[in-house]
């Protein structure tokens, strides 16, 4: 499961579900996406990006920790957000 | 009729300026890539309707542009810039040892005779190479593995390859540049490369003559002498007669030798052209007059340019890649501010009118001479 600001994807990703997983088949299905959302040598975050679900900032979080049982199930949505940034 | 098109890269896109020979009226097409920072375009030699663009961002990374209509229309290539083997470190500003990560491309050289090959500049420095028109990037690591890699250090800016240079009459001679590591040359196509910094002298670092460390803003050369090369230094315009191997300062009478953009007359090679800039802490002309200074005699000798140019209140800065000449009989001269005006000279520099007043900060110019 993702989703972006503009629309929501639907994913199938064995278990467990984890970050890097559902990037892993983001990624997959669509390729140009490759090193946008994370770096292409190091797979790091973009620093303008964070990724929320179950209204938490899982940006942080280790990419192979599991996430919250909802997502895993299709019941809530893992977000990808570009930040507002500037001032 | 002969023309020009003038490739403008802004901090919130890109612009393409074209005129005939004349270069009195200007069709302005604009911004490409609206909200992205547009590092730099650069048409192939080649084919004139090939233009390869960097366009990059905070949010999503890198993105290599190309168009092959002359910048009507525009494709996507290829992201991925992928350090060969293990990256390694080289040095953070407090002198600890920091891993090499891929930021941007600040510079795209097209190839003198292919227009399916192109070079890059990235952040952190290294060079990369694309013979596939930009779909495919590999890097020529043998730059940052010959030695002295772990040495550099970022500037202000970055740690940025901002300069490439290919020699028309030696295809297996490459030079860059580097900021805060130096310039360096490659006499094998990229393949090994060594430090070319004898007779830099930088008072900032700790030993002021060192193999690496300096801070070159950008170098020029003309295509007749390409052993014959002119930098701008962070402080100090540079010359070298042996193709880097050593340097002499040519500073001589300008105002303050600190700056960012040089660059040759198309016709003279003797004749240069750089803008002072106050202090590297103060980006902007000094006494708040923007102001070209032309060299005729290779250096040494600086008569400044003002007529057309803002003579009072100025403040805004010239970058590295933001000036450029035309090949037309009569050498136009371009540069882009911070402010966000291109100025053109028709006639080397004597005068001077804006093409455009009012673009995001520029960060680079090209110019294409069109037949």
């Amino acid at each position: 499961m993702a989703s972006s600001a503009n629309s929501d994807i639907a994913l199938e990703v064995e278990e467990p579900v984890t970050q890097r997983s559902i990037l892993d088949a983001l990624e997959v299905r669509y390729p140009m996406l490759r090193g946008t959302i994370r770096d292409h040598q190091t797979l790091q975050r973009r620093a303008f990006l964070r990724f929320f679900a179950c209204e938490t900032d899982l940006s942080h979080e280790p990419p192979d920790a599991p996430l919250p049982d909802a997502v895993a199930r299709g019941e809530e949505p893992f977000l990808i957000i570009g930040a507002i940034a500037g001032g | 009729m002969s023309g020009v098109r003038v490739l403008v890269g802004t901090h919130k896109g890109a612009f393409v300026l074209t005129a005939d020979g004349k270069r009195e009226k200007w069709d302005v097409s604009g911004p490409h890539f609206a909200g992205w920072d547009i590092y730099h375009l650069k048409g192939s030699p080649v084919d004139p309707n090939r233009i390869y663009a960097s366009q990059t961002s905070g949010w999503f990374g890198q993105v290599i542009q190309r168009s092959d209509d002359g910048g009507k229309s525009w494709q996507p290539v290829d992201n991925k810039f992928q350090y060969d083997g293990v990256p390694g470190t080289h040095q953070w500003y407090d002198g600890t040892a920091h891993p090499w990560e891929f930021k941007r491309v600040w510079h795209l050289e097209p190839s003198l005779t292919d227009p399916d090959t192109v070079y890059a500049g990235v952040e952190d420095a290294a060079l990369f190479k694309s013979t596939d028109g930009g779909k495919s990037w590999s890097e020529l690591s043998g730059l940052r593995g010959h030695g002295t890699g772990p040495q550099w250090q970022p500037g202000a800016g970055g740690m940025c390859l901002h300069t490439i240079i290919l020699d028309p009459a030696d295809p297996e001679r490459i030079y860059i540049a580097i900021s805060a590591a130096g310039a360096f040359r490659s006499d094998d196509a990229g393949q090994s490369w060594k430090p070319i910094n004898r007779g830099l002298h930088s008072q900032y670092i700790p030993n002021p003559t060192a193999e690496v460390g300096h801070c070159v803003h950008h170098v020029a050369m003309h295509p007749s002498r390409p052993g014959v090369l002119f930098m701008q230094k962070h402080w100090d315009v540079m010359r070298s007669d042996d193709a880097g191997d050593n340097w002499r300062e040519v500073s001589g009478n300008l105002p303050t030798d600190f700056g960012f953009a040089i660059d040759v007359h198309a016709h003279e090679p003797e004749t240069l052209y750089v803008v002072p800039i106050k202090s590297d802490s103060e980006h902007y002309p000094p006494e708040g007059k923007l102001r070209v200074y032309r060299s005729r005699s290779g250096g040494d000798e600086w008569e400044p340019l003002s007529k057309g140019l803002p003579q009072e209140n100025c403040y805004v800065n010239v970058l590295r890649d933001a000036m450029a000449v035309d090949r037309l009989e009569d050498c136009g001269v371009y540069f882009g501010t911070t402010g966000g005006q291109v100025y053109a000279s028709t006639n080397g520099g004597d005068e001077w009118a804006p093409i455009v007043r009012d673009l995001p900060a520029v960060l680079s110019v090209e110019v294409q001479t069109l037949a």
